[in-house]
C-alpha cells in the first residue's frame, strides 16, 4: 500500500494528543485518536484558513462539536501556526489558554466554545446560514460523536440544515461505535444512521475515518453537492494506535499511568518509525 | 475524620442501600452512569435503571412520566447539564406538577476542574432554587449524602441533590448524634463573634477558617446548610441575632445561591452583615481542582478574608 504523504502529521499528532493528556493527567484520550485522520486532513488541506488572520471574514469555518477531543484539535492548530507546539504542553494547567474544552476568543483559531455535546452543530448551521445570507463562498465543518447524536439538539439542527439547504455545511460523524457507559448500541442505539440523516434531508456518504484518501473523497462529494447539506459517517476504531485502548470504552476520558504511558508510547513511536523509514 | 469520599460516591452506595425497601425508586442517568454513581445501583437492578443516553432534556420529562406512575425517579447526570441544558423540563416537566423526581447533579462547582468553564456549574443552586416546589439539597460529606438519600426517598415531591466530584473528608459522622432533616441546618461550631454559614464542600472549609480565626482571638459560629431551600429561617436568625454579621461561603456563584437567600432573607428580618464569599460573577476556567478553587479564593484563607469584611461592617 502506497504511504499517504499525511500519514507522518497523524502519527505525530497521535503521539502529542497522548503526550498532552499524560502530562495534564486528564484528558479524553479516545475519542481524539478516533479523530486524528480526520482533524489532520482538515488542516492540511481541507480547511481555507490561515493563522495570520484567525479573523478572516471568508475563512472556512470548523466547530468541534465533540468537544472533549481537544487532544486531537489543539496539535493541528499548533502544527498549523495558531500558537507555538511548545504550549501543548501546558494543557488544562490553570495558568493556560489550552483548556480541557475548545473555547472561542481565548484559543487562537477556534471558532466556537465547545464541550456541551449538540451545541456545536447548531453553531455550524448559523455560521453556514450566516454564508448564505452574506453571499460568501466560505465553507463549514463540524466534527461530532456518535454518541452525541443522542441530543435531540443535532436533529433540530439537521432538520434547519436541511430547509436552509446548506450545503455549505458538512458534518462529519466520528463513527467509533462507544461511548462513556459503553457501546452506542447499548446505551442509545442510533443505527441506520445513514437512514436517518437522508430521512433528514441531508447527503450522507459512508468512509473510512482513518483513511486518508477515503475521506478526501467523501469531503470532494460534500463540496460537490449541491442543495444539501453533506453528512460523512467516518467509521473509526475509538483509541485508535494504542492496542490497550482500541475499542474500549474505559478510555474515553481517563489518562494512562506511568507505565500505561510508557507502552502507549511505544507503541505510538514504532508506528511513527516505520512511516519515518518508508518516507525516507 | 474517618475516610476519604466523594458525596457522588456516598450517593451510590446510598441508592443500593436502600433499594430494597423502597421498591418505587427508579434511577436514570445519561450516558455518565459512572461518574455519577448511579451505575452502582444499576448494576445491581437492571431493571429499575434506564441508561437515558446523551440526551438530559428527553431524561427529565421521561422521570417526569415515570413518577406520575407511581415511581420515585432519581436522575442523574453532571449539574451543568441535568439542571442546565434540562432547565425548562425541570421546571415545567417536574417542579410545576409537583413530581416525585430528584435531579441529581453531581460534579457541582468549579471542582471538575480540568473540564474548565463548560463544565463547572456554579449555577444550579440558583436555578434549582428559583423554581418553586423545588427542595434544593447539597450535602456537606458522604455521611450526610446517605442521610439525605434516605431522606428524599421518604419525602415526596420535586428535588435537586447536589453532588460533589471530589474526594473529601468524612466527618458528620463522628459527630454523636448528628442527624440530618430537610430544611434544618446543623451547628457544627458554636461560637459569637461572627456566623460561617456553609454548604457542600464549603463546611470542611469553614471548620479550618474557624480554627484559623482562634488564633486570631475571633470565635466563629459554624452552620452546615446542607438545605438551600427551603432555608432553615431560625437558625440563621439566632445566628444573625446572637453573633451581629454573617459569612455565608459555597462552592457556587454569589449570585443566586446560598449566599443570596441568606442574605435577602436576613435583611427582610434582622439587617446584620452579610457577606457572601463564593464564585464571584465570572466563568470558571480549566486547571486542577485545587488550583482552580485556590485561584478563585475558595479555602479556608479565603475564608477569613470574608470573616474580616463582615467584622469591619458589624455594628458596636
Ligand atoms: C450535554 C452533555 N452531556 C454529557 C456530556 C458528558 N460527555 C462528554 S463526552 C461524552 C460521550 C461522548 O461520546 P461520543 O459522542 O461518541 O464521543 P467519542 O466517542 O467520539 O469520544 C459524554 C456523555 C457532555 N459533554 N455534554
Ligand atoms: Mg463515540
Amino acid at each position: 500500500m502506497k504511504l499517504d504523504p499525511l500519514s507522518l502529521a497523524a502519527a505525530q499528532h497521535r503521539l502529542t494528543a497522548l503526550d498532552m493528556v499524560f502530562q495534564a493527567q486528564s484528558g479524553h484520550p479516545g475519542g481524539s485518536l478516533s479523530a486524528i485522520e480526520i482533524v489532520t486532513l482538515l488542516y492540511h488541506e481541507i480547511l481555507r484558513v490561515d493563522p495570520t488572520k484567525p479573523d478572516d471574514p471568508d475563512r472556512d469555518r470548523f466547530v468541534l462539536s465533540k468537544g472533549h477531543c481537544t487532544p486531537a484539535l489543539y496539535p493541528a492548530l499548533a502544527d498549523k501556526g495558531f500558537f507555538p507546539k511548545e504550549d501543548l504542553k501546558t494543557f488544562r494547567a490553570m495558568h493556560s489558554y489550552l483548556s480541557g474544552h475548545p473555547e472561542r476568543g481565548y484559543i487562537p483559531g477556534v471558532d466556537m466554545t465547545t464541550g456541551s455535546l449538540g451545541q456545536g452543530i447548531s453553531a455550524a448551521v448559523g455560521m453556514a446560514l450566516a454564508g448564505k445570507m452574506d453571499g460568501k463562498s466560505y465553507r463549514v465543518y463540524t466534527l461530532l460523536g456518535d454518541g452525541e447524536l443522542d441530543e435531540g439538539q443535532v436533529w433540530e439542527a439537521a432538520m434547519s440544515a436541511a430547509k436552509f439547504r446548506l450545503d455549505n455545511l458538512c458534518a462529519i460523524v466520528d463513527v467509533n461505535g462507544l461511548q462513556i457507559d459503553g457501546p452506542t448500541a447499548d446505551v442509545m442505539p442510533i443505527e441506520p444512521l445513514d437512514q436517518k440523516f437522508e430521512a433528514f434531508g441531508w447527503h450522507v456518504v459512508k468512509c473510512d475515518g482513518h483513511d486518508f484518501d477515503a475521506l478526501r473523497a467523501a469531503f470532494a462529494q460534500a463540496a460537490a453537492t449541491a442543495d444539501k447539506p453533506t453528512v460523512l459517517l467516518a467509521q473509526t476504531v475509538k483509541g485508535k494506535g494504542v492496542s490497550f485502548m482500541e475499542n474500549n470504552a474505559g478510555w474515553h476520558g481517563k489518562a494512562p499511568n506511568e507505565e500505561q504511558y510508557r507502552i502507549a508510547r511505544a507503541e505510538l513511536e514504532a508506528q511513527l518509525a516505520a512511516i519515518e523509514k518508508e518516507v525516507g | 475524620m474517618s475516610e476519604k469520599i466523594a458525596t457522588r460516591v456516598a450517593y451510590g452506595k446510598a441508592l443500593l442501600e436502600f433499594a430494597p425497601e423502597h421498591p418505587e425508586l427508579v434511577v436514570l442517568d445519561a450516558d455518565l452512569a459512572g461518574s455519577t454513581n448511579a451505575a452502582v445501583f444499576g448494576n445491581a437492578y437492571p431493571d429499575r435503571f434506564f441508561d437515558m443516553g446523551i440526551a438530559e432534556q428527553n431524561m427529565i420529562s421521561v422521570a417526569a412520566g415515570l413518577a406520575t406512575c407511581g415511581k420515585h425517579v432519581f436522575a442523574s447526570s453532571f449539574a451543568m447539564f441535568s439542571t442546565g441544558r434540562a432547565y425548562e423540563q425541570v421546571r415545567t416537566s417536574v417542579a410545576l406538577p409537583r413530581l416525585n423526581v430528584t435531579v441529581v447533579g453531581s460534579h457541582g462547582g468549579l471542582s471538575v476542574g480540568e473540564d474548565g468553564p463548560t463544565h463547572q456549574c456554579c449555577e444550579d443552586l440558583a436555578t434549582m432554587s428559583s423554581l418553586p416546589n423545588m427542595t434544593v439539597l447539597c450535602p456537606c460529606d458522604g455521611f450526610e449524602m446517605r442521610l439525605a438519600v434516605k431522606a428524599l426517598l421518604e419525602q415526596s415531591g420535586p428535588a435537586y441533590l447536589r453532588m460533589a466530584r471530589l474526594a473529601t473528608e468524612q466527618f458528620t459522622d463522628a459527630i454523636p448524634g448528628y442527624t440530618f432533616r430537610i430544611g434544618k441546618g446543623v451547628t457544627l461550631r458554636p461560637g459569637k463573634d461572627v456566623t460561617i454559614a456553609a454548604t457542600g464542600m464549603m463546611v470542611s472549609m469553614a471548620m479550618k477558617a474557624a480554627e484559623l480565626l482562634k488564633e486570631q482571638g475571633i470565635d466563629a459560629r459554624v452552620l452546615n446548610i446542607s438545605t438551600i431551600k427551603p432555608l432553615d429561617h431560625e437558625l440563621l436568625l439566632q445566628a444573625a441575632q446572637e453573633t451581629g454579621c454573617i459569612v455565608t461561603t459555597e462552592e457556587h456563584s454569589i449570585i443566586g445561591g446560598l449566599g443570596a437567600a441568606v442574605a435577602s432573607y436576613l435583611s427582610e428580618t434582622c439587617p446584620v452583615p452579610v457577606i457572601r464569599h463564593g464564585v464571584p460573577d465570572r466563568f470558571g476556567r480549566s486547571g486542577k481542582a485545587m488550583d482552580v478553587l485556590d485561584y478563585f479564593g475558595l479555602n479556608p484563607a479565603g475564608i477569613v478574608e470574608h470573616v474580616h469584611k463582615a467584622l469591619a461592617l458589624k455594628k458596636g
